[in-house]
């Protein structure tokens, strides 16, 4: 299958007092046409910058991709100037964000800021690209479209506010649409509804999802293949249905094991291992996962593992081997790494 | 809406009694009296022959009785000074304030918001720092001080512009030369309210830059342009708008400072001259006056507000 992204040893850094602080520090991954994958990670992972990156946001927000390619297409997104990639945004790619009601604009109604999505992109005049809009609500399934063309954003629930994002960003069929976090802020039943509904655009669209999501849960049901990331890096890449048989990363395994059961709460916090991510400016040595990880040697602590081909995956793990097989001997033992 | 209109007009008319009567009391306290001030040699049977014409032996609380009752039915009074009645004073010099007023506010806010929002895009640079340094000094600056010294440097050192006075009016007025007497008073008279505007603009522009729907305007494709100008600027006025109604005050005690300095013969240098002769029935009705306006603009300003912001859509 033709790829229609392909990120290559991406960096990308914030500015701080002394230097670049690296939020991104050499990611690689590619997405396939017609393909979903979801990047999964805890939050500060680095998944919302490396979507930034790839939408060349990040130099708005005091950011900067320090180095690597982003292969859209076979171009390469950063070597675009400003009004290329402008042209490239929100019409070749297109992005919806975590919070429905802080992202849509709260003085336009929601025509407007749809319309306008189109205008940017396509010559038409203004009534035909309403006419646009209205169709692309009763696409995104929202009932009576011409009445929520007057509305403004707060007059809307969240889970309408969603969308009303979604429209936008499919307004000129997009090729990749990236969501952010789509379905955080919103309850469970609207979450399934909003995943259904990406689910089925992306087969009528035939367009290409990257699902950003710190519920590895969420990611299972969505993705054919997923991104794990840890403190800016990939720890693991692999086919969904594989992932779920049989982790080959400890922080992959940890993050399944925070998948609450049937009736337990959907955390956030990892049970399974102490610890919390570190902070970007007191990054471990080695492996950025060691300090919490329990299979960690003297290796991890000094030397960063490689994200190296390991069977039909990706892992970033010097005891990739020695996980599999303790997983394969101890199988069906609960709490492997509790301390 | 109506009923918004209305409610806010009931508070008005409280306000007007409480400020009105709060300056009655305060004058009749104030040592002197209108006779002190009178220039011409009068004996004491003489000042108490007018002090009984005027009424002045009465209580205070009963002359605010008596003021009031007339206030009520349109009569503001006698000028103790001129013997015209108070409302054709103030309405002779009342234009003159409106122009000045109307211009420096149309300046002001064009200009402050101009400035704020590059302070605003260019912050952390040069630009960002020269703008603040200057409201800052602007803010600081006495407008008396730099109203004389635009006279020193334009009238009499270049002899530019006129000092003082409204220029020629009706038969003989003309544009260029209005405009070369109104624009000293209007700078100067911005100055107490433009650093404020710039600074809340700056402000609020900045805080609209870091939110959420900024960055999916960009990711939507829109020109630089369209990210700031329509899709920020338009957010970052809503509180501009509701500061512009609490600067109106600051503006017309600005225009007394102001209008005395370049003879500009509105209600400002009017308040002066009749506080200076203790002509009591002119400073209440200029206070009458002047508190109406202040009411008025900043019920103008709450029904803007509620236009530009969708939110607030019930009023009442
Ligand atoms: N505008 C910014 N300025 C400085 N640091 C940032 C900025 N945006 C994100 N970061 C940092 O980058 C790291 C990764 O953030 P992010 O990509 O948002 O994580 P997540 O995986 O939760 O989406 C965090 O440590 C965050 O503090
Ligand atoms: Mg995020």
């Amino acid at each position: 299958m033709a790829k229609i992204l392909e990120v290559k040893n991406l960096v990308t850094g914030y500015r701080g007092k002394d230097g670049f602080i690296k939020a991104v520090d050499g990611v690689s991954f590619d997405i396939e046409k017609g393909e979903t994958v979801c990047i999964v990670g805890e939050s500060g992972s680095g998944k919302s910058v490396t979507s930034m990156s790839i939408m060349r946001l990040v130099e708005y927000e005091n950011g900067q991709i320090l180095d690597g390619e982003i292969i859209f297409n076979g171009e390469d997104l950063t070597t675009k100037n400003a009004e290329q990639m402008r042209k490239i945004r929100g019409s070749k790619v297109s992005m919806i964000f975590q919070e429905p009601l802080t992202a849509l604009n709260p003085v336009f109604t929601v025509g407007k800021q749809i319309s306008e999505s189109i205008l940017f992109h396509q010559k038409m005049t203004k009534q035909e690209a309403l006419i646009k809009a209205e169709e692309l609500l009763s696409l995104v399934g929202l009932s009576e479209p011409k009445t929520r063309l007057k509305q403004y954003p707060h007059e809307l629930s969240g889970g309408m506010r969603q969308r009303v994002m979604i429209a936008m960003a499919l307004a000129t069929n997009p090729e990749l649409l990236i969501a952010d976090e789509p379905t955080t802020a919103l309850d469970v039943t609207i979450e399934a509804q909003i995943l259904e509904l990406l689910r089925k655009l992306r087969e009528q669209n035939d367009m290409s999802i990257m699902l950003i999501t710190h519920d590895i849960g969420v990611a299972v049901e969505m993705s054919h293949r997923i991104i794990i990331m840890y403190a800016g890096k990939v720890m693991e890449i692999s086919e969904t249905s594989d992932i779920i048989r049989k982790p080959y990363h400890p922080y992959t395994k940890a993050l399944l094991e925070s998948v609450p059961t049937m009736d337990g709460e959907r955390g956030t916090e990892l049970k399974s291992i102490k610890g919390s991510i570190p902070s970007l400016n007191q990054l471990p040595k080695g492996c950025r996962f060691a300090p919490r990880c329990p299979l960690a040697t003297e290796q991890c602590h000094s030397q960063e593992p490689p994200l190296v081909a390991k069977d039909n995956r990706q892992v970033a793990c010097w005891h990739v081997d020695k996980f599999i097989n303790q997983a394969d001997t101890e199988q069906g033992r609960e709490g492997d790494y509790v301390e | 809406m109506l009923r918004f209109i209305l409610n806010r007009l009931g508070q008005s008319v409280v306000l007007m009694l409480i400020v009105t009567m709060i300056t009655f009391f305060l004058i009749n306290l104030a040592p002197g009296g209108p006779t002190g001030a009178m220039r011409m040699e009068a004996s004491p049977e003489e000042r108490q022959a007018i002090i009984e014409r005027l009424g002045l032996d009465q209580p205070v609380i009963v002359r605010y009785g008596q003021w009031l009752g007339d206030a009520l039915q349109g009569d503001l009074g006698t000028s103790f000074n001129s013997s015209e009645p108070v409302i054709k004073r103030i309405f002779d010099r009342l234009p003159y304030t409106i122009e000045l007023t109307v211009f420096t506010v149309i300046f002001s806010v064009t200009i402050g918001i101009i400035i704020g929002v590059i302070s605003a895009i260019k912050r952390g640079r040069a630009q960002d720092h020269f703008i603040n340094f200057s409201s800052v000094i602007g803010l600081s600056v006495p407008s008396f001080w730099l109203g004389l010294m635009f006279i020193l440097l334009f009238s009499v050192e270049l002899k530019w512009l006129p000092a003082s006075g409204v220029g020629p009016r009706g038969e003989a007025f003309d544009l260029v030369t209005y405009l070369k007497h109104i624009i000293m008073p209007v700078i100067i008279l911005s100055m107490t309210i433009l650093p404020n505007i710039v600074r809340f603009t700056r402000s609020s522009m900045l805080e609209v830059i870091s939110q959420n729907y900024i960055r999916t305007i960009r990711a939507k494709g829109a020109k630089e342009f369209i990210v700031l100008y329509i899709h920020a600027l338009r957010n970052a006025l809503i509180p501009v708008i509701t500061v512009i109604g609490v600067l109106i005050p600051r503006l017309l005690s600005g225009a007394v400072i102001t209008e005395t300095i370049f003879g500009w013969t509105g209600i400002g240098s009017l308040i002066i001259e009749a506080a200076n002769s203790r002509d009591y029935p002119l400073v209440m009705g200029i206070t009458v006056v002047i508190t109406l306006v202040v009411v008025l603009s900043n019920l103008v300003v709450d029904l803007v507000y509620s236009k530009v912001d969708p939110r607030v859509k019930n009023l009442a």
